[in-house]
């Protein structure tokens, strides 16, 4: 660590920062547009430029006669930086009135607008009116950069941060600048359009409205978005994202960035694969075969157009729990509970502690881990091939679940080792119950085997399967972005993951369900369940704090089971 | 109420309670009446001459509407309108801002993109699919009109708004522009600004076409 002065404010930072991340430390923004944490640096928008000085070993301050960019100034024991002085704040106006030369200033029908730099630095640093008296140069909008990704050249302030990118965290180097001086642009080579497996991250980074997302392209302005922090569930990479929504309608995911987790960014597959959760498709009321002849008849019909159904959950949990406990006295060890890997760890410990309580010799087991291909590495070679161990900076996993190993730790502890139910073959079980909540075709023909048509079926998924089809008890629970809880990713780092919006119609989070379900007093409150788990659990002791902050936090002693079964 | 402390409880709260209790409250009190009010007889006397007075002045303060219609101020806000540009489009560019201003949320935008092909719409980039205004729940303050950017939303003089059902009052974007094109062809209400697509920062500055070269560039220099 190392002492630096940031406009008078002492702060220690540490000898690798530049300027701006020594300036941060000590509250103050350095404006910057081409910088990024995660890529290298060029120092090319000239926003940054601050003064910077050393202290002499005799006491004294010599500063520089020029000013330096912020980003690519190293600091020392010593070093002084300002970012107030006349100097810095004449530069920076003049840096932005220069960089809006060209600029359409289309704000009103900008995607960016309310969540861009050139925006809020102008308002911050900037001047009122330009000088120019001459007619901006006007560029034609670029729709064939990418599948996903649209250019508006003339709100380009070029700072080269997507070319970057692809150059160095994807590999795949489609984006270039073509001519030069005023006349740089950002463009591809022809024909080969910028549709890697990361493209859309060139959209998040893009500090303007220059790329904007085709698929959030005038959807909605993002001022009436709200954020909810979350953890995409597409892969065992767990990206931290943050999920945008308004009245109830998911628009976009963004990454948050992580440094425990993924970095700064994610891929497309989980950027643009949310929209499941707004499929008409879904199991929106919860179903009970053979309702008691005490319920009303309109409970026994779940059409979604029947509007007068009211509250159908207390009976079906009603007659759920009653025929769980029948079924658990006449055969408890023919009483099967399958747990997804999409479930969350507090639910898994719900549903398990429940059942284990009622009799221990109930069985759990794990349900399908849905594999695809192999992990894919990221930056890519310049002939697509993956990049050598120690140089990987992004992952998309092969297991395209959340939180297997979560829910194995849960099962470790209530059933001592983890069975796969698929293993079961078409076993001897009467009762099963297994919950879902996958996007799609989890239920794979093994499961569907294993189960067959046993005298008690309970499914609690969010879309029709084979097994939803003939289950006596349909829950309709609650896809990623309605659920709040806990993922632990492939390294073991346990994420919570806030809602954000409601499960559609008559649907529950799963949580919920399973809570009413136990018989538990009070809400589900993902908080208090972890400090639960947490103290019974040694496993997973380190969620005991509750509060597992932005970044999640790391279990100790962390084994992946399943990654070690293989290597060895 | 046999509970002492709860008596007491009582106690202390009406005395919070009274009014003298609270010295930062004036309290005012009626003015006296003399005899002469005490009698009313003058008070009704004078009201029956303040009648008797305008009876027979022969001077009508009653409006005639609907046979004589009011005099409307030019800066009256009733019924919105959405305007056209000079190609006739709409020159709403759907950017939500009198949406985002509305304080009683009666305004719904749905935007897309300008359908590029048409060579009607070339220099577009971002159009309102639909635009609809609830003229019932609107309270006429006027901060779309204010809030809009290019002037594409405006309110006009209309007054007499009625209709038969609420469904009718939802006015869509086709009824908007309607209104538009009555009222500019009454010529009551004028487009009141014309600052043109993006404004004015958007806008190329007149001086820059007519003005003569910089010194030092083109042939004279």
């Amino acid at each position: 660590m190392v002492k630096v002065k940031v406009n008078d404010i002492e702060v220690d930072a540490d000898p690798k920062d530049n300027c701006i991340l020594a300036a941060r430390k000590a509250g103050i923004e350095i404006p910057h547009y081409c910088w990024h944490e995660s890529l290298s640096v060029v120092a090319s928008c000239r926003m940054c430029l601050v003064e910077v000085g050393e202290t002499k070993p005799d006491g004294t301050v010599a500063m520089g006669p020029k000013l330096v960019p912020g980003c690519q100034t190293p600091i020392k024991e010593g070093t002084i930086i300002r970012t107030d002085s006349s100097k810095v704040k004449t530069s920076q106006q003049m840096t932005l009135e220069l960089l809006l030369l060209n600029h359409p200033l289309d704000c009103s029908i900008c995607d960016q607008a309310g969540e861009c730099y050139l925006q809020d630095y102008t308002y911050k640093y900037g001047k009122a009116h330009s000088r120019l008296d001459e007619p901006k140069i006007q560029r034609e909008d670029k729709y064939h950069i990418g599948e996903q990704i649209a250019l508006f050249t003339d709100r380009c302030v070029m700072c080269t941060r997507c070319v970057r990118f692809t150059r160095e965290i994807s590999g795949t180097a489609e984006l270039q600048v073509v001519a030069r001086g005023s006349h740089e642009e950002i463009d591809v080579f022809p024909e080969t359009p910028c549709n890697n497996k990361l493209a859309g991250n060139v959209v998040d980074l893009c500090p303007v409205g220059a790329l904007c997302s085709k698929d959030f392209l005038y959807k909605k302005r993002v001022w009436w978005l709200k954020h909810a922090d979350s953890v995409c569930t597409g892969c065992s990479t767990g990206c931290s994202v943050q999920v945008d929504q308004n009245d109830n309608k998911v628009y976009r995911l963004r990454p948050r960035e992580n440094p425990q987790a993924q970095g700064h960014f994610m891929c497309d597959e989980g950027r643009f694969g949310f929209k499941y959760i707004h499929d008409e498709r879904r199991i929106k009321y919860p179903r009970l075969k053979n309702p008691p002849s005490n319920v009303n008849a309109t409970a026994r019909s779940t059409a979604p157009s029947d509007l007068s159904f009211a509250d159908p959950w207390p009976t079906v949990l009603a007659e759920a729990r009653k025929r769980i406990h029948s079924a658990i006295q006449n055969d408890p060890s023919g009483f099967v509970v399958v747990l997804s890997p999409f479930m969350t760890v507090e639910e898994a410990y719900l549903l398990a502690s429940y059942i284990k309580g009622i009799d221990a010799r109930t069985k759990l087991t794990l349900g399908p881990v849905p594999v695809v291909g192999s992990d894919d590495l990221y930056p890519k070679g310049p002939k697509g091939e993956s990049p050598a161990a120690g140089k990987v900076k992004f992952t998309i996993r092969a297991e395209k679940c959340p939180n297997r190993n979560g829910i194995e730790a849960i099962l470790r502890h209530f059933e001592g080792s983890v069975i796969h139910a698929e293993s079961l073959g078409k076993s001897s079980a009467s009762a099963w119950f297994v919950v879902g909540g996958s996007s799609s075709g989890w239920v794979n023909e093994k499961i569907d085997q294993a189960v067959g048509t046993p005298s008690l079926l309970i499914v609690q998924d969010i879309f029709p399967s084979p097994l939803s089809e003939r289950a006596d008890v349909v829950f309709a629970a609650g896809s990623f972005a309605e659920r709040d809880g806990t993922y632990v990713n492939h390294a073991g780092l346990a994420q919570s993951t806030h809602a954000s919006i409601r499960p559609p119609e008559e649907a529950r989070a799963d949580g919920r369900i399973l809570m009413d379900l136990a018989g538990r007093a009070g809400l589900f409150n993902a908080m208090a369940l972890r400090k639960e788990i947490g103290t019974k659990i040694p496993e997973l002791s380190a969620i005991a704090t509750g509060d597992l902050g932005e970044h999640g936090v790391r279990l100790a002693k962390f084994v992946n089971h399943t990654a070690a079964a293989k290597s060895s | 109420m046999s509970d002492p402390q709860k008596n007491d409880l009582q106690k202390n709260e009406a005395q919070m309670n009274k009014p003298s209790a609270k010295k930062s409250v004036k309290w005012g009190e009626a003015p006296k009446m003399s005899i002469l009010d005490a009698l009313y007889l003058p008070a009704i006397a004078s009201g029956l001459a303040t009648a008797v007075r305008h009876a027979v002045s022969g001077k009508a303060t009653t409006r005639q509407y609907p046979e004589v219609e009011p005099e409307i101020p030019p800066n009256y806000r009733g019924v919105h309108r959405l305007n056209r540009d000079e190609a006739g489009r709409v020159k709403c560019v759907a950017c939500y801002m009198c949406q985002t201003a509305c304080p009683a949320n009666c305004i719904e935008i749905i935007a897309a993109p300008a359908p590029k092909d048409d060579p009607h719409w070339k220099d577009r980039d971002k159009f309102p699919a639909t635009f609809t205004i609830d003229e019932l729940r609107c309270i006429y303050c006027g901060m779309c009109e204010e809030a809009c950017p290019v002037d594409a939303i405006e309110l006009t003089s209309i007054y007499d708004l009625t209709g038969m059902t609420r469904e009718e009052m939802i006015f869509d974007k086709e009824k908007l522009l309607s209104v538009f094109d009555e009222t500019v062809k009454s010529g009551h209400d004028p487009v009141r600004t014309n600052r043109g697509n993006l404004g004015p920062a958007a806008e190329l500055s007149p001086t820059a076409k007519d003005a003569p070269p910089p010194p030092g560039r083109g042939k004279s220099g």
